[in-house]
């Protein structure tokens, strides 16, 4: 695989994070690349959801979280004020665990992002709604009610509203963590079904404690154990042939 | 395999239903006696007002002549007051709570006031009234205008707002906040298009119930020398005023010269409950309505 800068998207190099006096993360070291799917599994409380949140800096709103080492977005450091902490979440989205619309109307959720940039011009904040809301696939669903609250919508559909939202600002990055636990089978197929068309337009981290789901839809995998990343592979190599007897543990489900 | 085990006793149970049915017997007379005593109250002035409250009343200046008399300037006041109260007291307030729960770090400085502010809404309201007639009657000059009044009054009732504010700005869920910084807002967008809309209601409602602590209030104003006597209806801030509950005080007190005073406090005691009673009306609705999205 070739290492040309603009593929990669994220060089996490020897990242350490507490929350306190309790080490959360250690060491880590990874590249993601540009367009892919990378999945995060591991045990519960492994890190996981730590991670993720410091890609896009979410961690800092916890007290007494302290950091070491260097997140390269593109070649910036994000710890540092070179890129403000507002257009890193702008270009990186974020998709939360339990869905979490605003109790505005659909349309006030998804053109939420686009208006706080200063978009006015009503015709394209309708288009925004529009592709956003198509490119998570929602846009059937919910054309004929815009202006209903978006608690009126199911579990399922408000996730992908979510979803939609994060994709008004155009990010290049989305982040999910545990996307689907909150949702049913149904659901969860919608918004699996959803990634292979993500991934042509953004490159996808996805926290998942569901092993069948990370080996469907992920190219690369990372394994976390007690805040230490593992393995760190392409999927089809972590779910074949695991080089570390922990993984292999893992995924054969012999813990966690 | 759970072990231990143990028997169940059926006639404990029977003890303890027996003993939650007097429990709330108990609690059912005591809520009667309450209401009893309500109701006592209630009729006696309302009794005490028929014949008095009409729109004459409501309309006519003050007058030497029982019969003639109305509260027309007393309205006036109470009204000009709020003029000045509600203003202040809602962008201070709201400022100052926005300022406590989003923006402040949790440092020592910020719980000593914190602490200070819910301790301020239980000060006597005849502290507030001095401090009023120190500070804006004599230093700053404004004698017992309609000014001073409000500005004393706003101090009263403001650490009220500020507690009702901050409680309804914690109650706004924090994965809405997580949401807005996620969309890489920064924190005063957050605060304006997501936290303020939520908290809205719990604002209004706190802030409505402070107003009709302002108008019931009277120590404060006694404290600034409120005149007894007021023939004048105000017409701008710096007018000496008179309020409702000011009204009712001194007719009572002189009733026992003029025994007509007794039933011209309690005409005005009927319009000063129905203000404060569709007051809380509307803060309960706005609550109601409101508070069930999540
Ligand atoms: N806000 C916090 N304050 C203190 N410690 C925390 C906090 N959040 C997480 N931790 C600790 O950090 C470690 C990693 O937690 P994290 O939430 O990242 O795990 P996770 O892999 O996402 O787990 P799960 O699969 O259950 O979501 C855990 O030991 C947890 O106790
Ligand atoms: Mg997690």
């Amino acid at each position: 695989m070739k290492d040309n800068n603009m593929d990669i998207v994220y060089d996490v190099k020897g990242l350490n994070l507490w929350y306190g006096d309790n080490q959360a993360l250690k060491d880590i070291n990874m590249k993601i690349e540009k367009n892919k799917i990378t999945a995060i599994i591991g045990p519960s409380g492994c890190g996981k959801s730590t991670f993720v949140k410091t890609l896009n800096r979410m961690i800092e709103n916890v007290d007494g979280v302290r950091t070491s080492g260097e997140i390269l977005y593109y070649g910036d450091d994000i710890f540092t004020n070179k890129l403000k902490v507002e257009e890193l979440r702008t270009r990186v989205g974020m998709v939360f665990q339990k869905p979490n619309p605003f109790p505005k109307s659909i349309y006030e959720n998804v053109v939420y992002g686009p208006k706080i940039h200063g978009i006015k011009d009503k015709k394209l904040l309708m288009k925004i709604t529009e592709e956003s809301l198509r490119g998570a696939a929602l846009w059937d669903e919910v054309k004929d009610r815009l202006n209903e609250n978006a608690y009126s919508l199911s579990g399922g559909q408000q996730q992908r509203l979510c979803i939609a939202r994060s994709m008004a600002v155009n990010p290049e990055v989305i982040l999910m963590d545990e996307p689907t636990s909150a949702l049913d089978p149904v659901a969860t197929m919608k918004i699996e079904e959803l990634m292979e068309d993500l991934k042509k337009d953004y490159t996808v981290v996805i926290v998942t404690h569901n092993m069948q789901q990370a080996a469907r839809i992920s190219d690369k995998t990372a394994f976390f154990l007690n805040g230490e990343l593992i393995e760190f592979d392409v999927t089809s190599k972590i779910f074949g042939t695991p080089k570390d007897q922990r993984t292999e543990d893992y995924i054969t489900g012999r813990f966690g | 395999m759970k072990e231990t085990r143990f028997n169940i006793d059926e006639n404990r149970i029977k003890r303890r239903i027996m003993l939650n049915n007097r429990v709330r017997d108990l609690f059912s007379v005591v809520i009667v006696l309450v209401m009893a005593i309500l109701l006592v109250l209630l009729y006696r002035i309302g009794k005490d007002s028929i014949g008095w409250l009409d729109l004459q009343f409501l309309t006519s200046n003050l007058s030497i002549f029982p019969e003639k008399a109305g509260i027309k300037g007393a309205i006036i006041g109470s009204l000009y007051m709020m003029l000045v109260v509600i203003p202040i007291t809602l962008i201070l307030g709201v400022a100052t709570a926005i300022y406590l729960e989003e923006y402040a770090n949790d440092g020592k400085v910020q719980r000593f006031i914190k602490i200070n502010i819910s301790n301020l809404a239980s000060v006597p309201s005849v502290i507030f009234g001095l401090l009023g007639l120190t500070f804006f009657s004599r230093m700053l000059n404004l004698g017992s205008s309609i000014l001073a009044g409000g500005l004393t009054m706003s101090l009263l009732v403001l650490p009220i707002v500020v507690v009702a504010a901050q409680e309804a700005l914690k109650a706004v869920p924090s994965f809405l906040r997580e949401a807005s910084y996620g969309m890489g807002a920064d924190k005063w967008t957050t605060i304006w298009r997501v936290i303020l809309p939520v908290a809205l209601p719990g604002i209004l409602t706190g802030a409505i119930l402070a107003m009709s602590r302002a108008i019931g209030e009277t120590a404060p104003l006694v404290a600034l020398g409120i005149p007894t006597l007021l023939m004048r209806i105000p017409n701008s801030l710096m007018d000496n005023f008179t309020v409702l509950p000011i009204q009712i005080y001194y007719w009572t007190l002189d009733s026992v010269l003029t025994r007509e005073y007794t039933f011209l406090a309690a005409a005005t005691i009927v319009v000063l409950l129905v203000t404060l009673f569709i007051l809380n009306s509307i803060a309960i609705v706005i609550r109601n309505k409101f508070q069930k999205t999540f």
